[in-house]
C-alpha cells in the first residue's frame, strides 16, 4: 500500500498523482508495490539479484514507462539493477526517478545501475529525477551508475534532475555508440548545505557517423561541492560536444575537469565550461523592475535550470 | 517631478587617478519629454544609472516627488515608480521574453497582454513569448524587448539610453509613437537619451551634456538649431586636419 508520503514521493520524481497509464514498476521500501506490463513491454523480476528487466519488443511505438523508486524508511540500504532491452525501432520513453524520505537518524542509500541496451534504429527518452525530504539527521544518498549501449542509428535522450535534498550523489554514465547513434544528456543539479554531487561521463564514439551532446548545468549554493567530469572519446568519423555551466553562491566549489580524446582522425571534438557567480548585471536588471536581490537571484537560477 | 541637485561622480582609473565623471549637475524633470543628448562619454549613461540608483554619486541629491531617493536601493526606486531601459539590454540562461515581461509588470500576466506589449514595440509576438533572453536574439530585438519590460512598468519616470539604437527605420516612426502613447495611458515623464534629431525634436525639453556638465539646457527651439550647427566643427582637430 502506498501512503501520504510516498504519494508526495511519487508526485516529485514522477509527476504522478495516480497510477500511470501504460507499463509501470514501483518500487518502495526495498520491495515492488505496484507492477502493470503491456502487450509491447514486458516487466520482469530478476532472479539472480535485486531488479527488474524491462523488455520492450521491436517497434513498438509511442509507449512509456514508469520505474518510480521511493523509500521511506530511515537506514534503508539498497542496491537495484534495471536493464532495458529496448527492440529496434522501437520508440518509448522511460520514466525513472527514486525519491527519498527520510525522517530518521540513519542514512538511506539507493544505488540504481541502469543498463541500456538501444536496439538498431530505436529512440529512447530517458527522464530521471532525483529528490530527498525528511527532517531527521539522517543523510540521503544516491549514487546511479548508467550504461548505455546504441546500436546503429539508434537515438537517446536522457534528461536527468537533481533539485533538492539529496547529501550525496555519485554518478556515473557510460555509453557506447555504434554507427549514425545519437546520444544526448541534459543534466540538471543544485546543491545546497554541504551537499556533494559528482558527476561522471564517458562517451565512446564507436561509429561512424555517431554523435554526442552532454549538457550540464548546475547551481551550487552554501558549502556545496560539485565536480564534473567528462571525458567523450571520438574512436571513429563523430561529433562530441560537451558543455558544463555551473553557477557559484555563498562558499560553494564546483571543479569541471574535461577531457576529449581523439582516436580518429574525423573525429570532432569540443567542450565547454565556465563557472562563475551570478552575473552583476543580471541582479541589475532584474532590481530595476522591482525585485530585491533575494528574489532576482531565485529568478536566475530557477530560469537557469528551467 | 525629479530633481537632481548638484550631482557630481567621479570614479577610479586603472592607472590609479580619479576622473570626474559627472561635475555638479543640477536639473528638474517635470515635462512629458526630455531629451538627453551631447556628445559620446559625455557622462549621459552614467547620469541615468545614477538616477535609477546603480550608480551612487560622489555628492548631491536626487529628489523623486518631494522624497529624497539618493540613499535608496535599485529595487526601492524601481518600486517608487523609476524604470530604466538599458543603452546595452542585459542577456540571460534561460529566462523567457515572458517571464522578463511578467517580472516587469510585477504581477501574474497571461499571455496575450504579454504579447501586447510586444506588439507595441513592433516584435511578432507569437514568435517571440517563448524566445529566452539571450545573445541568440539580434540586437535590435533584444532593445526592442527592453523597451517592452518598460512598458509593461507603466511607472511614473522612464529612463530610455539610446533606445533607437539598432532599431530599423520602419520601426522607428513606430517607437515614436510608444513614447506617444505611453505618456497618454501613465502621465508622469519620460526620458530619453538620444543621438536622433527625430527623437530631439519631440521633446518638450533638451538637456546637452558635455565633458560630464550640462552644457545648455533648454526648449528644442532654443537648442536644435545651435546643436544642428555645430555638427562637423566638433570633430576631431587632427583628424580635420588631415582631411584638408
Ligand atoms: N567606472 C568607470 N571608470 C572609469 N571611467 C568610466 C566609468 N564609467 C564611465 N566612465 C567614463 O565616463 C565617461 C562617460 O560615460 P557614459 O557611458 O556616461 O557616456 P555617454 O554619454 O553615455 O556616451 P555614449 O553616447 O557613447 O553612450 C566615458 O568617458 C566613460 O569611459
Ligand atoms: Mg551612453
Amino acid at each position: 500500500m502506498i501512503d501520504e508520503i510516498q504519494k508526495n514521493l511519487l508526485r516529485e520524481v514522477a509527476d504522478l498523482d495516480s497510477l500511470p497509464v501504460g507499463a509501470y514498476n514501483i518500487r518502495a521500501n526495498g520491495e515492488k508495490a505496484a507492477r502493470e506490463t503491456t502487450e509491447n513491454i514486458d516487466i520482469v523480476t530478476k532472479e539472480d539479484k535485486n531488479g527488474i528487466d524491462i523488455i520492450i519488443k521491436p517497434f513498438t511505438k509511442n509507449e512509456s514507462v514508469h520505474i518510480p523508486v521511493i523509500i521511506s524508511e530511515s537506514g534503508l540500504k539498497e542496491v537495484v539493477y534495471n536493464d532495458f532491452h529496448i527492440g529496434e525501432g522501437a520508440n518509448v520513453v522511460i520514466i525513472a526517478g527514486c525519491g527519498i524520505h527520510n525522517c530518521g537518524t540513519q542514512s538511506s542509500e539507493h544505488s540504481g545501475i541502469h543498463s541500456f541496451y538501444v536496439g538498431k534504429n530505436a529512440t529512447v527518452r530517458y527522464v530521471e529525477k532525483h529528490y530527498g525530504s525528511g527532517d531527521g539527521t539522517g543523510e540521503n544518498i544516491m549514487n546511479p551508475t548508467t550504461e548505455i549501449y546504441m546500436e546503429e542509428g539508434s537515438h537517446m535522450e536522457m534528461e536527468t534532475t537533481q533539485i533538492k535534498g539529496i547529501n550525496s550523489t555519485v554518478r556515473h554514465t557510460t555509453a557506447k555508440l555504434g554507427a549514425g547513434a545519437t546520444l544526448i544528456v541534459k543534466e540538471k543539479i543544485m546543491t545546497h548545505g554541504t551537499q556533494l554531487a559528482e558527476t561522471d561521463f564517458v562517451v565512446d564514439l564507436d561509429g561512424d557517423g555517431s554523435s554526442t551532446n552532454v549538457i550540464s548545468r548546475s547551481v551550487a549554493k552554501d558549502k556545496s561541492h560539485q565536480i564534473f567530469k567528462s571525458n567523450i572519446r571520438g574512436n571513429a568519423s563523430c561529433h562530441g560536444h560537451t558543455e558544463c555551466d555551473a553557477i557559484i553562491m555563498d562558499d560553494a566549489t564546483v571543479a569541471a575537469i574535461p577531457e576529449i580524446t581523439a582516436n580518429h582522425i574525423d573525429a570532432s571534438l569540443i567542450h565547454e565550461a565556465a563557472i562563475g557567480k551570478i552575473a552583476g548585471e543580471q541582479l541589475i536588471k532584474l532590481m530595476t523592475l522591482g525585485l530585491d536581490e533575494k528574489e532576482a537571484e531565485e529568478q536566475i537560477v530557477s530560469g537557469f535550470l528551467k | 517631478m525629479l530633481e537632481l541637485r548638484n550631482i557630481s561622480f567621479s570614479a577610479e582609473t586603472e592607472n590609479g587617478t580619479t576622473k570626474d565623471i559627472l561635475k555638479d549637475i543640477s536639473l528638474t524633470i517635470d515635462e512629458r519629454f526630455v531629451a538627453i543628448t551631447g556628445p559620446n562619454g559625455g557622462g549621459k549613461s552614467t547620469l541615468a544609472k545614477v538616477i535609477a540608483g546603480i550608480i551612487t554619486p560622489t555628492s548631491g541629491q536626487i529628489i523623486l516627488d518631494g522624497e529624497d531617493i539618493t540613499g535608496l536601493s535599485i529595487t526601492e526606486r524601481a518600486r517608487r515608480g523609476v524604470s530604466f531601459a538599458f543603452q546595452q539590454p542585459v542577456c540571460f540562461k534561460g529566462i523567457t521574453v515572458k517571464d522578463l515581461i511578467t517580472l516587469a509588470s510585477g504581477r501574474k500576466i497571461g499571455v496575450s497582454e504579454a504579447c501586447q506589449y510586444l506588439s507595441e514595440v513592433g516584435l511578432c509576438a507569437r514568435d517571440y513569448i517563448n524566445r529566452e533572453v539571450n545573445a541568440s536574439l539580434s540586437g535590435g530585438e533584444l532593445k526592442r524587448i527592453e523597451i517592452a519590460t518598460v512598458l509593461a512598468r507603466g511607472t511614473k519616470l522612464s529612463l530610455f539610453d539610446e533606445p533607437e539604437a539598432g532599431i530599423d527605420l520602419w520601426s522607428f516612426n513606430n517607437l515614436i509613437k510608444v513614447f506617444e502613447n505611453m505618456h497618454e495611458k501613465k502621465g508622469g515623464s519620460i526620458l530619453i537619451i538620444s543621438h536622433q534629431e527625430r527623437i530631439l525634436n519631440i521633446a518638450d525639453k533638451i538637456v546637452v551634456i558635455a565633458g560630464g556638465e550640462l552644457s545648455r539646457i533648454g526648449t528644442k527651439e532654443e537648442i536644435l538649431p545651435e546643436l544642428l550647427g555645430k555638427a562637423g566643427s566638433v570633430a576631431c582637430p587632427t583628424l580635420s586636419e588631415k582631411v584638408v
